[in-house]
């Protein structure tokens, strides 16, 4: 069976984008991915767009439909993929299985939030609508006091403590200040997080990945079709997903999220390779804890030894793995539906050889990591040269 | 030339500590208090409003011109907080300083800027010669909802100048503004609070309209920002001014004379014509002057304003604002409730 190559990436700037709606960046992201694929718009069968709340944060459904007619795609099946914050990454899989399935050979995935029409309140309420609504978010559990819960927990268990978390958002912001997309181009110190107001504690203002206007784009072709358009298509190796309760007090255990592990698991079988192999990582940094948790349920650190690793510089761009080169969701930013196709767009400019003054030189296997909610959704795609 | 040839401002005595409104809300107000670089704000006593702080600074611009009240042909009172939503504040003003009838009257609304919209109408009046003399008029008494952003900041005050072209203390070169549809701040009819956009009030409002209104006027005067000795622009709070001022190129040391808001807070209509009033009660002779205000909505009036000679004299009648930020008493937040009618059951 033949697999599926990305061909053509694209994205906004990310960050308040006061001066442009849904639809312009939605636009700007699928254009931009389109000419650096080469394909021409005939040639595209279908749309994948990802897209948490839109109806709730800027007032327009119908996404899928809107992408299309923006586009200029029309008649091609347009289909809205949601999966709270890993909608974007869903759309990714969706597109995978399209082509892999034989009834599309190019598709594109995208993935657009616009966050910045309503006011902060609104947005954590909305997001909020992606956790367990009888038991968590209707009796005011905001996804800050979701993840509180969990890193006070891994504390607990762990000795993790606040300046390892810290850490995480330090080095995000580190590679954020390379990153011309990000939300956020300038370093932060450990004291300036450490100092930051709390938000639901332990965690603090700069623990948090903050409100976001972005898009990005995919063009995703079946392998063998990929050399037509591009001679440095990205292949996909492995696309996975698992789904976990929604709710944090059904599950067995608050410090690890059971999705992320599953949809690892498969993804390395799938792709016959293991946690050390990964080169690059763009990992879901919703928190700076989600970082943590995340690097361990991925293998790449022991259950325990996140905080620690990352204290030591290990996730660093020159470390043992290279951890969200972008600034992850804490400094490039977080609109929710486009940020599981960012982080297939950064880890495509990675393995190209085209991330900058941020290249982790030589990488050659790439991993993006998006989830949804507090860990009910998981999805992991490992990449390749 | 046409200009300012009288000036007077208004503050209320009144002021709540910022970390005294934080401890209410269990906020670190010490932080807040650094964040927006606003300590302390005035607070209207229980018997006073936009009107009544009119007709103080009123009084005062009128002890500077010298002028017999009667040649006084226009009022225009802007405000967002008028006593009345139908019926004139200016006419009342008008009347309390002895300028009725023959007045042409009017309140106008342009959220925060609504008093130097006032000068401009009133620069118009005298270059046509259909008036004399006319009173431009920008007071607040905000209205800040509890535990809103806006609470440690919604101040009260108020100036008011008058607009001939005999004997000017003060030029007026040049005006130009900068208006588009921008629904940042705004408060609907039958409202008691305003509401806001956050984060939008920013860059796509406060720093996109004054700096628009700022470039217009150095295209149309010929100048640049280094031409003049002191900036007075909109001051909703300290952090906005300093940093569209380094925008520019501007130095500190030419804001910190007008920046009163981190003394008394954002008087809203009253916020740049204050900072003009103060820096009246020093500028000397020839001293040019980069005034520009701020409203929801959005809009900016940017003014070229250089100093004359008669600005000695005028000002040995001026109340000067420094008595007015100086005499102070400090209230707790349940004496603020009551001043501003936010205890229920009243």
């Amino acid at each position: 069976m033949t697999g599926v190559s990305i061909i053509g990436v694209g994205m906004t700037e990310f960050g308040e984008r006061w001066d442009k709606g849904l639809r312009d960046l939605m636009v700007e992201a699928g254009v931009k991915a389109i000419i650096d694929s080469g394909v021409d718009g005939p040639d595209i069968d279908a749309v994948y767009g990802g897209c948490m709340s839109a109806g709730r944060l800027t007032g327009q459904e119908h996404i899928g439909a809107l992408i299309a007619d923006q586009s200029g795609l029309n008649p091609i099946p347009a289909t809205h993929v949601e999966a709270a914050c890993a909608s974007g990454g869903l759309a990714l899989r969706q597109g995978v299985l399209s082509i892999l399935s034989g009834e599309h050979d190019i598709v594109i995935a995208g993935g657009v939030e616009k966050m910045s029409d309503v006011d902060v309140s609104q947005v954590t309420t909305t997001l909020g609508g992606a956790a367990e609504l009888e038991w968590e978010s209707s009796l005011g559990a905001t996804f800050p006091a979701l993840y509180a819960l969990i890193a006070r927990r891994h504390m607990h268990e762990y000795g993790t403590t606040e300046e390892q978390m810290a850490a995480v958002a330090v080095k995000n912001h580190d590679n954020g200040s390379l990153n011309p997309y990000a939300q956020y181009q300038y370093k932060i110190t450990l004291e300036q997080v450490m100092n930051s107001p709390p938000i639901a504690e332990p965690l603090k203002l700069y623990d948090c990945s903050p409100v976001t206007d972005g898009a990005a784009a995919v063009i995703l072709a079946r392998d063998d079709l990929a050399k037509r358009y591009t001679d440095k298509a990205i292949r996909i190796l492995a696309s996975s997903q698992a789904s976990d309760t929604l709710s944090l007090h059904d599950r067995a255990s608050l410090t690890e999220l059971n999705a992320t592990k599953v949809a690892a698991k498969h993804a390395f079988e799938r792709a016959k390779l293991q946690p050390k192999d990964i080169d690059v990582a763009e990992v879901h940094d919703c928190f700076t804890i989600a970082e943590i948790l995340a690097i361990e349920d991925l293998g790449f650190f022991k259950k325990g030894e996140g905080g620690k690793a990352t204290e030591k510089g290990l996730t660093k761009r020159d470390g043992q793995v290279a951890i969200n080169t972008s600034g992850g969701l804490k400094a490039c930013g977080h609109p929710v539906g486009a940020t599981g196709i960012k982080q297939a767009v950064e880890i495509a400019w990675q393995l190209r050889g085209e991330a900058g003054k941020r290249q982790v030189k030589g990488c050659k296997i790439g991993l993006a990591h998006n989830v949804g909610g507090s860990g009910a959704t998981g999805i992991v795609h490992i990449m390749s040269r | 030339m046409v200009g300012i040839v009288g000036y007077g401002g208004y503050i209320p005595r009144y002021r709540i500590k910022t970390e005294e409104i934080a401890a209410v809300w269990n906020e670190d107000g010490k932080r807040i208090a650094e964040g927006l670089l606003v300590k302390e704000k005035s607070v209207p006593g229980i018997d006073e409003d936009s009107t009544t702080m009119a007709v103080e600074a009123a009084k005062n611009a009128l002890q500077v011109a010298d002028i017999p009240s009667n040649k006084i042909g226009a009022v225009y009172f802007g405000s967002e907080s008028h006593s009345y939503a139908v019926k004139s504040s200016a006419a009342i003003v008008a009347e309390a300083v002895g300028a009725t009838p023959n007045v042409m009257c009017a309140d106008l609304e342009f959220a925060c800027k609504a008093g130097t919209a006032g000068m401009q109408i009133c620069m118009g009046l005298v270059k046509s010669g259909m008036i004399e003399y006319g009173m431009a008029i920008g007071a607040d008494a905000a209205q800040g909802r509890p535990n809103d952003a806006l609470e440690y900041t919604a101040a009260a005050g108020g100036a008011a100048f008058i607009i001939g072209n005999k004997d000017t203390i003060a030029d007026l070169n040049g005006t130009c503004t900068f208006t588009t549809d921008t629904p940042d701040f705004w408060r609907r009819e039958g409202e008691e609070f305003p509401r806001h956009a956050g984060r939008f009030t920013g860059e796509p409002a406060y720093f996109k309209h004054t700096t628009g209104a700022l470039n217009s006027l150095f295209e149309k005067m010929g100048t640049k920002p280094e031409d003049y000795d002191y900036f007075v622009p909109h001051q909703p709070n300290g952090k906005f001014p300093l940093k569209l001022a380094k925008d520019f190129g501007i130095p500190a040391e030419k804001v910190l004379p007008s920046l009163l808001v981190t003394e008394i807070g954002n008087t809203y209509s009253g916020a740049s014509p204050l900072g003009l009033v103060s820096v009246l009660d020093k500028a000397k002779a020839g001293d040019r002057i980069l005034m520009v205000s701020y409203g929801s909505g959005s809009g900016s009036d940017a003014f070229d304003i250089t100093v004359t000679k008669n600005i000695e004299s005028a000002r040995k009648r001026a109340v000067p604002i420094r008595k007015y930020i100086d005499k102070k008493e400090y209230i707790t937040y349940g004496v603020y409730a009551k001043f501003k009618r936010k205890i229920k059951g009243i």
